[in-house]
């Protein structure tokens, strides 16, 4: 190998070399668990539901205080009133967090009754909303405005 | 390294066929990448909890996402219909794939 063919392949091999973690990188970002993704609420609701539209219902019922000291522990509980067969998944949004979407409970028959409680963190005041997935393909959903005095965000 | 996991069942007397609350609280920091270090001023990256499974027996009855924006050491709570006498396991993954897992025996009585 004559200088000027291996100063190539060293110039090639390290070009190769800094676009791999540049790669990696991008792909790295769209995998889960990478932090909180920055979207609107229609945008995360588009992702998580694949495209269908929630109608506010009666049958969901969203219980959270109405006024939260602490923005970091805001307890969360949501009932829908159909039976467990008709619900395939709980998923609770909160509109103005960095990344609205907060959790997906996916429920099957054994669960009995379809509900599910958790606590999550809000940013600021806002309005938290319930989605329940229904067996037949649509969606219904109960939202509720709550006080923040602290936020939790960071 | 696993970490302290609770699991209750309420209320403590069951029978065959009743619907009970399953209640579990993991301790879990769960940064979600905004909080900064009070002494470097750095911020931390994130650690939280993505997936949670619970199984009666050996079927997946329950699965749940996160995402960062739940709060530290997170409670989940849902409901079980006891059918049998079998473990219930709940098993927390994170992203930095740390795995917890926790096992309750079902008994039902009467």
């Amino acid at each position: 190998m004559n200088r000027r063919k291996f100063l190539k392949t060293v110039a090639i091999s390290g070009a190769v070399v800094a676009v791999s973690p540049a790669l990696t990188g991008s792909f790295k970002a769209e995998a889960k668990g990478e932090g909180l993704k920055k979207r609107t609420l229609e945008e995360a609701m588009k992702d998580i539901l694949k495209g269908k539209k929630p109608v506010e219902s009666e049958k969901v019922k969203l219980i959270a205080p109405s006024i939260a000291e602490n923005g970091a522990v805001v307890p969360i509980k949501v009932s829908v009133v159909e039976p467990i067969e008709n619900v395939k998944a709980i998923h609770i949004f909160a509109e103005k967090n960095p990344d609205p979407w907060t959790v997906s409970a996916h429920l099957t028959p054994q669960n009995g009754k379809p509900y599910f409680a958790t606590r999550i963190r809000l940013a600021k005041t806002m309005n938290v909303y319930a989605v329940a997935e229904l067996s037949d393909g649509s969606a219904i959903m109960a939202k509720k405005a709550v006080k923040v005095t602290i936020g939790g965000c960071g | 390294m696993a970490r302290t996991a609770l699991i209750k069942i309420k209320p403590r007397r069951y029978k065959k066929g009743d619907i009970v609350r399953v209640d579990s609280v993991i301790m879990h920091p769960m940064y979600n990448g905004l909080i900064k270090d009070k002494k470097t001023g750095k911020p931390i990256p994130p650690h939280y909890i993505t997936d949670v499974e619970v199984y009666y027996g050996d079927q997946l009855i329950t699965k749940i996402d996160v995402n960062a924006s739940v709060s530290a050491n997170p409670y989940f709570s849902f409901n079980l219909k006891v059918d049998k006498e079998a473990p219930l396991k709940m098993i927390w993954k994170d992203n930095k794939g740390e795995i917890t897992e926790k096992v309750i025996q079902i008994k039902p009585r009467g």
